[in-house]
């Protein structure tokens, strides 16, 4: 990690995860989705999770992203338990501090690339000028300059998750959350992606936890972390293979 | 926000024009028809109101019982009038141009072969002064007929027609009932009245002659009564009132136990109906209102359902449920509101056609276009609440998962 000059290892990380432990559904139904993890992810950080799909990686995410709660330990975001938070205050933090990008874009269809960047500061209460010109700026900086006005539709897969990837961060959030952000986009596409957000980590500090399958895509992070029936077994940096 | 909010709706319902126009139809049709109803109910108040006010604004009916109990309210308590108050008013009350005391009674007009049912009134001389209504032909009740009761009668047109055909009335002998009496006059036709009924299908006869050879009993139903012209009806209104109590013997803690009705609260008797009939009609469109709204409901489900995936994108970047439930009731009134004034326009040029057909007034109701277009927005909150409600409680893990 030492190549990373963003990662701040002074003052209280930015995530906090302490004996996390997720249970879906009560008694002989009952699923342990997370045994009890820990985990701490500091500002500048870009991290990957790995596993299987049941490992516990996707509850992690939700429960990062603020969209889920632990049902016992804590989640401290900033400091702040967001256990004890309720679902309004949770939103809230999801607009104020995080970013998301999804394996199958989730833009808005019939909606211009423009208003679906626009649309995080819409919630913001952003006036209509500044809202434009900062997604204008946001579509720029993932290269996609004069395709304001082109719908989801009407752009490639790579394109698409360009507009997503400049939604996420037209709020400059603390935390980008990647969920398999290069699965449906073919190996070149892929690598650009993934360069565009090793860019936005090394250039703007942006904090990003990715989950991924892929090892090739985990490379690009600087820290893997590898999950497996609801624990974490592996906490290391994936070697970098040559390119 | 709500800018945002409205212009989203708007772009949303474009999208679906012909469901969204689907959806709205039931909302415009019952804006339509509260409208339609209400101005039309409303020019044919108004048209009866000026053929009353045509009559003669000066006009006073007596009548026993307490007044705002409507036509045909229950007055059985209180004492019939008199003969003898009419006579007291005509003599007491300054400023009165004539005096009619009136009782009715339904009964057989029979004229050699011919008959028909028609309504007798007994009444006197200031009947005709007091309705306005001139003689055709021959000449009204003498005074002398009037005191002794004689068997003489007048006819409206249509009665003469059922009885005498083209052949002449006037001095004929007709009988009612059992009481056999002579034709003197033949009034004008009045024709047909606000309401359907022919005026001119009466007989009418002294009212001494009625109270002894028809009724057999000396009960007044009304007195109507005319004003002067230049003297306030107030105040002969206040003077007969007075004059009915003294004759009456009601002490001064009691009510009055007769009314006097002018002519604002003859037209108020008089139009309840259509009142009543408006209100009726307007109820029933205000079920079809109703149902409307369950159609914006159903849609709005139906758009909840389409649209998970996207409230599961706006919660995750930071929608609260109050956000998303703002944005489908804003879609939701958006959707009535444009029912709503399609229902207004499309109720008034309706009702515009239908008062020309009909020969009513076009009245334009500025309060009703208010009311329906306030209506037509609560349908959509309170009909697109629950939807909205569903979207805003969605769980963003699930709705992002939702294809």
């Amino acid at each position: 990690m030492s190549g990373n000059t963003h990662v701040s290892q002074s003052g209280p990380p930015l995530v906090q995860l302490r004996k996390v432990r997720k249970v879906y559904g009560t008694g002989q139904a009952a699923v342990h989705a997370l045994k009890g993890i820990d985990l701490t992810i500091h500002a500048g950080e870009f991290v990957a999770i790995m596993g299987s799909s049941g490992s516990g990686k996707s509850t992690t995410m939700n429960i990062l992203g603020c969209l889920d709660t632990p049902t016992s330990g804590s989640y401290l975001l900033q400091g702040v338990d967001v256990g004890a938070l309720t679902r309004d205050q949770r939103a809230l933090l999801r607009r104020y501090f995080l970013g998301f990008v999804f394996q199958g874009f989730n833009l808005l269809h019939r909606t211009t690339a423009l208003e679906n960047v626009e649309l995080p500061l819409i919630y913001r209460s952003m006036p209509g000028g500044a809202r434009r010109r900062l997604a204008a700026e946001a579509l720029k900086s993932v290269g996609l300059e004069g395709r304001e006005s082109h719908s989801p539709g009407e752009l490639s897969g790579g394109q698409q998750q360009r507009v997503a990837i400049a939604r996420a961060i037209v709020t400059h959030p603390k935390l980008l959350l990647a969920d398999e952000p290069t699965g449906n986009l073919d190996s070149v596409t892929s690598r650009e992606i993934m360069e565009l957000l090793t860019a936005l980590n090394r250039e703007r500090g942006l904090t990003i936890v990715m989950v991924t399958h892929d090892v090739e895509t985990a490379a690009f992070a600087r820290r893997c972390i590898r999950f497996r029936d609801g624990l974490i077994v592996d906490g290391q940096p994936p070697e970098r293979k040559p390119s | 926000m709500i800018r945002q909010n409205i212009r989203m709706a708007i772009r949303t319902i474009r999208r679906n024009v012909l469901r969204s126009a689907l959806t709205i139809l039931g909302i415009v049709i019952g804006v339509a028809a509260v409208i339609t109803l209400v101005t039309l109910g409303e020019g044919a108040t108004a048209q009866v109101a000026s053929e009353i006010s045509s009559l003669g604004s000066n006009r006073l009916d007596v009548r026993p019982g307490q007044a705002h109990r409507g036509p045909g309210g229950v007055r059985s308590e209180a004492d019939p009038l008199e003969a003898e108050d009419a006579r007291a008013i005509a003599r007491e009350v300054g400023g009165v141009e004539a005096v009619a005391p009136v009782a009715s009674m339904s009964a057989q007009a029979i004229h050699g072969s011919r008959n028909r049912s028609t309504t007798v009134t007994g009444t006197t001389r200031g009947f005709l002064q007091v309705r306005n209504w001139p003689l055709a032909d021959g000449r009204t009740f003498s005074e002398a007929e009037e005191r002794s009761g004689k068997a003489v009668c007048l006819l409206g047109t249509t009665v003469r027609k059922e009885l005498f055909g083209s052949s002449e009335a006037v001095g004929a002998w007709i009988r009612l009932g059992k009481l056999s009496c002579r034709v003197i006059g033949v009034l004008e036709s009045k024709g047909q009245s606000s309401f359907g009924a022919d005026q001119d299908d009466v007989v009418l006869i002294p009212l001494r002659t009625f109270q002894r050879r028809l009724a057999g009993n000396t009960d007044v139903q009304a007195i109507y009564v005319s004003v002067k012209e230049g003297i306030s009806t107030q105040k002969v209104k206040e003077q007969i009132t007075e004059l009915m109590r003294e004759r009456r013997r009601i002490s001064a803690d009691k009510e009055d136990d007769f009314h006097v009705m002018d002519m604002q609260e003859i037209t108020k008797a008089l139009t309840g109906s259509t009142q009543v009939m408006t209100a009726l009609l307007g109820a029933v469109a205000a079920v079809s209102l109703i149902v409307g709204g369950i159609g914006i409901m159903n849609i709005m489900l139906v758009s909840v359902t389409e649209r998970t995936r996207e409230i599961g994108i706006r919660l995750a970047i930071g929608a609260m449920e109050r956000d998303v439930l703002t944005q489908f009731l804003v879609e939701a009134v958006v959707l009535s509101i444009f029912g709503g004034i399609t229902g207004i326009a499309l109720g008034l040029v309706t009702a515009a056609i239908a008062a020309s057909v009909l020969g009513l007034p076009f009245i334009f109701n500025a309060g009703i276009v208010g009311t329906a277009f306030l209506f037509s927005a609560a349908v959509g909150i309170a009909f697109g609440f629950f939807p909205a409600k569903q979207a805003a409680r969605l769980d963003p893990i699930e709705a992002l998962r939702r294809e």
